[in-house]
């Protein structure tokens, strides 16, 4: 190893790398500190996915941390532009492959935008109750998961005994336990079947005080609170000035929330409360998550009492199929069927953005149609490739353990910032 | 989507700023775009900015194959107060795919711009830090211009399982 | 309580029994009578075969989840469905000491070498299930940035599905579970005729501007 002299005229590649790095903020230590660049490689314990994070250490201290994504990258804009407008909904849905039905509204809600047609209100509410499970399951698989990774396993097994009973919910609506193709343009693919109210209604009842207990078996665990109180805060600004949303940035107190700022799909008909956070630290990132999953049984409850009849999807039969039964009899229906299946809907030329409120932050999608029947442009703004750029700067400065407890608290899901 | 006064005051304001940089409004159903001259595009977030559109949402970039200038870059703008979305484009082409970056005045355009760079090539110059980010490093191309092909491999069945070549081979 | 006795067998042949034991223990029982009492005592089996039951019984999954196919791979270790009655909950997160590496998701061209780098960190014996369809075979997306599983690294089992339920995930691990044990065919090595995996060392690229991250030097160039 060459010495560490920085006046030496041959320098090896490490200490060039070394020296690329700005130590200006650690005034204190002068030259002879050395400072270890380590590859958290992108297959690692944490169960984050295959994120790869390169940190410069002092010691334990992180001087600089650098995510590198890419890990996951599958194409899915590439792959959804060669597909027809509801044929790209399964290749989208699995972007964010936890919250599954939020990738699908924020893509169908801008094609429903493009093509200026009306969702009917039973499917508005049904769209509500699953994106509100959905984000139910999301929360629960964020607090598994960051809880194994701090150490506190048995949180995972009750989280994902929870999971699993909604996954049955799902399986129940829609016949797929993942990535259900639930979500179509104009409303949903079908109406729930008979007793899927009552199991709905079933699951809500207990889930809130299980979100307390899941709450109780961590906040008054000492280490817990010590790897979570104070720890990494970030305030309001930065992370506004890192575009950060979501519940990440209703932790450090800003109470943005677009369901109910630019309400869409009938959330102005519900009431419930956005749990906002004081301090911006680990600890408020965490319970803002759990608090939520208590109103999202609220939205729920208040669907379920207030849900209307009428059809599913929209009539208008050169968006929906037509359903089966009209297809003996029908001869347009059949033509439409048709049409759709091989060609798929024409949708008016233009460009729309359309954002919803993801389990992680603003999930937008961007349509581009230039009057064919693929879509030529998809781009999904996902919320983690954004949130992930406040991450150095909330963790520069703390230790290595507090890193990972911050990255898990950020729940980053790779699926969606590689796409 | 603003409505027509406020569209009407928002052009004027751009204008306002720099005479040249609004080339044109485009109206899709439920959004407007405004399209920008590239060079003037800093210029023009700050004025947005300045009128309440605080929280860039997405920079991302799209291309117009085959119309020319075939490059767009495309900034979807949030005000809170108003709550209201717009959008900015400019257009650029393959020759000269140079774009001033935002990333300095707006820091949550930064894993965008590299997204926008990997995908389609457009250079924004005055990024801190422009290096692919989804592909790998030497990666030659770039994947989502449409005349970049699909790409994929040919799926394995026991028929052409020995006529693809394997990792043994 | 009524109890009833029966004479196992003659006391003649028992006290039988007792003496050969006691010379087979000397060693003094001649080759017809030492397989008579073999057969009739021991449990005779080849060591291969004990060992092979010993490893179908207790692989050590890697934690390794890359996509939607993780999180069923995580719910079927989870209560519901619990590997661990098979003895397969031991998830290592080193692959130094994981036997069975499920390829749970879709492999971008970027990770693929990441993923053989760690299939060459494994200690043979060790298999591989590709979990779902984008690992199997290109899936839901046959696109550029994805490679199939069986372009770089031999599977032993596919498990298809999108994400494949959690019982056919626990299918495909019994399968591969009764191939260890009884009938390797079903296997790559013996389809191909092959003994076992090399680490691959990629030529330096001829212009210098190339990363070389397996060549000697190590990761010296990489992004920082």
């Amino acid at each position: 190893m060459s010495t560490v002299d920085p006046a030496a005229a041959e320098l090896s590649a490490y200490r060039k790398m070394e020296q690329s790095i700005t130590i200006s903020e650690t005034t204190e230590f002068e030259g002879d500190r050395e400072l270890l660049t380590l590859n958290l490689g992108p297959h690692h314990p944490a169960t984050h996915g295959v994120l790869r994070l390169l940190v410069t250490l002092d010691g334990e201290v992180i001087r600089k941390l650098q995510p590198i994504y890419g890990y996951l990258h599958t194409g899915i804009e590439k792959t959804a532009e060669q597909k027809s407008y509801w044929k790209a909904i399964p290749v989208v849905e699995r972007m964010d492959y936890v919250s599954y039905y939020f990738n699908a509204m924020a893509y169908c809600g801008a094609v429903e935008q493009l093509l200026e047609v009306e969702v009917p209100k039973r499917a508005q509410y049904l769209r509500v109750i699953h994106l509100e499970l959905n984000r139910i399951m999301s929360h629960l698989v964020f607090l598994g998961t960051s809880a194994l990774d701090l150490g506190a396993i048995s949180v995972w097994w009750y989280c994902f005994r929870e999971r699993e009973t909604l996954l049955d919910l799902f399986e129940m609506s829609s016949g797929q336990r993942m990535h259900t193709r639930y979500f179509q343009i104009g409303g949903v693919i079908e109406d729930i079947p008979s007793g899927w109210i009552e199991q709905v209604r079933k699951f809500c009842a207990i889930m809130p005080e299980r979100a307390d207990i899941y709450g109780d078996l961590l906040n008054k665990n000492e280490i817990f609170l010590q790897r979570q109180r104070d720890v990494c805060p970030l305030p309001a600004e930065k992370l506004r000035e890192y575009g950060v949303t979501g519940p990440l940035l209703r932790a450090a107190g800003d109470p943005w929330d677009l369901r109910k700022a630019m309400p869409y799909s009938s959330y102005d008909d519900f009431d419930f409360k956005i749990p906002v956070g004081t301090k911006g630290d680990n600890y408020d990132r965490y319970e803002v998550r759990l608090q939520e999953v208590k109103e999202s049984v609220k939205i729920i409850t208040q669907a379920l009492d207030n849900l209307p009849d009428g059809p599913t999807i929209t009539e208008d039969r050169k968006i929906a199929l037509p359903p089966r039964h009209e297809l003996a009899t029908s001869m347009e229906a059949l033509i439409h069927h048709f049409k759709l299946v091989t060609e798929g809907m024409r949708v008016p030329e233009g460009e729309a953005y359309y954002a919803i409120e993801g389990a992680r932050g603003e999930l937008g999608c961007f349509v581009r149609s230039d009057g064919s029947s693929k879509p030529a442009r998809v781009h999904m703004r996902d919320p983690s490739l954004v949130n992930m750029q406040a991450a150095p700067a909330a963790t520069e400065g703390w230790l290595i353990a507090d890193m990972l407890a911050t990255v898990a608290m950020f729940d980053p899901i790779i699926g969606g910032v590689d796409r | 989507m603003p409505d027509a006064v406020t569209l009407e005051r928002l052009v004027g304001e751009l204008k306002a700023s720099d005479a040249e940089s609004v080339i044109d409004t485009v109206q899709s159903p439920g959004r407007v775009a405004i399209e920008i001259k590239p060079e003037s595009i800093v210029g023009s977030l700050e004025v947005m900015r300045a009128a309440g559109y605080e929280f860039l949402a997405s920079v991302h970039g799209i291309d117009y194959y085959p119309s020319e200038p075939r490059l767009g870059v495309d900034y979807e703008l949030l005000s809170r107060e108003a709550l209201d979305r717009v959008a900015l484009t400019l257009r650029v082409s393959t020759e000269d795919p140079h774009v001033p970056s935002v990333t300095p005045a707006w820091p949550c355009a930064s894993n965008h711009e590299r997204e926008a760079y990997d995908m389609f090539g457009l250079i924004f110059d005055g990024h801190p830090d422009l290096r692919r980010i989804l592909m790998p490093e030497d990666y030659e191309g770039h994947p989502q211009r449409r005349d970049f092909p699909i790409g994929g491999e040919p799926v394995l069945f026991t028929h052409n399982e020995h006529n693809v070549p394997r990792w043994f081979e | 309580m009524e109890v009833s006795r029966q004479k196992v067998s003659d006391s003649e042949e028992f006290r039988s029994k007792q003496l050969r034991a006691r010379d087979m223990l000397r060693g003094d029982l001649d080759d017809k009578d030492l397989d008579e009492f073999v057969q009739e005592r021991v449990l005779t089996t080849t060591l291969e075969k004990a060992s092979d039951w010993a490893r179908g019984n207790s692989f050590f999954p890697l934690t390794f989840g890359l996509a939607c196919c993780a999180i069923e791979m995580m719910t079927v270790a989870a209560s519901r469905l619990d590997i661990a009655r098979f003895g397969y909950e031991a998830f290592r997160a080193s692959p130094r000491q994981a036997d069975l590496l499920v390829l749970s998701g879709r492999i971008s061209i970027k990770m693929a070498p990441v993923i053989r780098r760690i299939y060459d960190q494994m200690l043979e014996p060790k298999y591989v299930i590709a979990m779902g369809a984008c690992s199997s075979s290109m899936g839901v997306f046959n696109n550029y940035a994805i490679v199939p599983a069986d372009k770089f690294m031999p599977v032993d089992v596919h498990v298809p599905g999108c994400p494949p339920r959690p019982e056919a995930l626990m299918h495909g691990i019994l399968e591969l579970r009764s191939m260890v044990h009884g009938d390797p065919t079903l296997g790559w090595r013996e389809r191909y005729e092959a003994e076992g995996t090399e680490e691959i060392y990629p030529l330096a690229p001829a212009d210098a501007t190339g990363i070389n991250v397996f060549g000697a030097g190590g990761t010296e160039g990489t992004n920082a």
